[in-house]
């Protein structure tokens, strides 16, 4: 009685076991807006301008609406338009 | 994006794909399934060599503080972070290159060929270009 038990426990286990590498896990990596493994990186706005020797536009550190502004600026002297007549 | 086996790909805010290059293998799956040819890899030699991915970051930099000496050396320097647009743009005498918001750019291009009087016979131009109730600006003919 006490080994058939024993048995009938293997054989569940046994099973158990062997289906669970059956299962089908997800592939693809479901990709979520702005996570991912890496370091999270800061965003360029928050980088005060007066920090980089280099920057020339000016902008409210930490204030993305400013610092759109300043790229909009930028973007908009591309145009040989506005700089040359 | 969605094929790095490690998850090293992030997008920004403003929509710039960026990787962080501590956690890339140098696998190539992206090499394959970018359909715009973006990712590089070290080519030296019949097989190349084995080598993280590189890509152009639209001089936004990568993961690092901004502006920080590791910044620089893993990904260049971050213009965006200092107001700038990417350099090749900036920096393209003729402005053939041009970057930033696609309604900026598209009304440059626009602007262009409505002051030139040309350039709107290319196919395709009055949908990319063109605005709604404004008629394409006429062939100039002799004039190239």
């Amino acid at each position: 009685m006490k080994a058939s038990k024993i048995l009938l426990a293997g054989v569940a286990l046994a099973l158990a076991t062997g289906l669970s590498a059956c299962g089908e896990r997800e592939q693809v990596i479901v990709y979520k807006q702005g996570k991912y493994q890496g370091k999270p990186d800061s965003k360029p706005w928050e980088s005060d301008p007066s920090a980089s020797l280099y920057t020339s536009s000016k902008w409210t550190a930490g204030d993305k609406t400013s610092w759109e502004a300043a790229i909009r600026a930028r973007n908009l002297s591309q145009n040989e338009y506005n700089r040359v007549p | 994006m969605a094929v790095c086996p490690v998850d090293c790909f992030y997008r920004t805010d403003d929509g710039v794909v960026l990787h962080d290059k501590d956690l890339c293998i140098g696998c190539g799956y992206c090499f394959y399934a970018c359909p715009f040819g973006a990712p590089q890899f070290p080519q030296a030699g019949a097989f190349g060599v084995r080598g993280k991915m590189d890509k152009c970051t639209f001089c936004a930099g990568g993961p690092e503080p901004n502006n920080s000496e590791a910044e620089f050396k893993k990904y260049g320097r971050n213009r965006l972070a200092e107001g700038k647009l990417p350099a090749c743009a900036e920096m393209c005498s003729t402005k053939a290159l041009l970057a930033g918001d696609s309604d900026v750019i598209s009304e440059i291009y626009r602007q262009r060929v409505v002051k030139r009087g040309k350039g709107s016979e290319v196919w395709g131009w009055g949908t990319a270009y063109g605005q709604p109730g404004q008629k394409p600006a006429a062939p100039a003919g002799a004039k190239s």
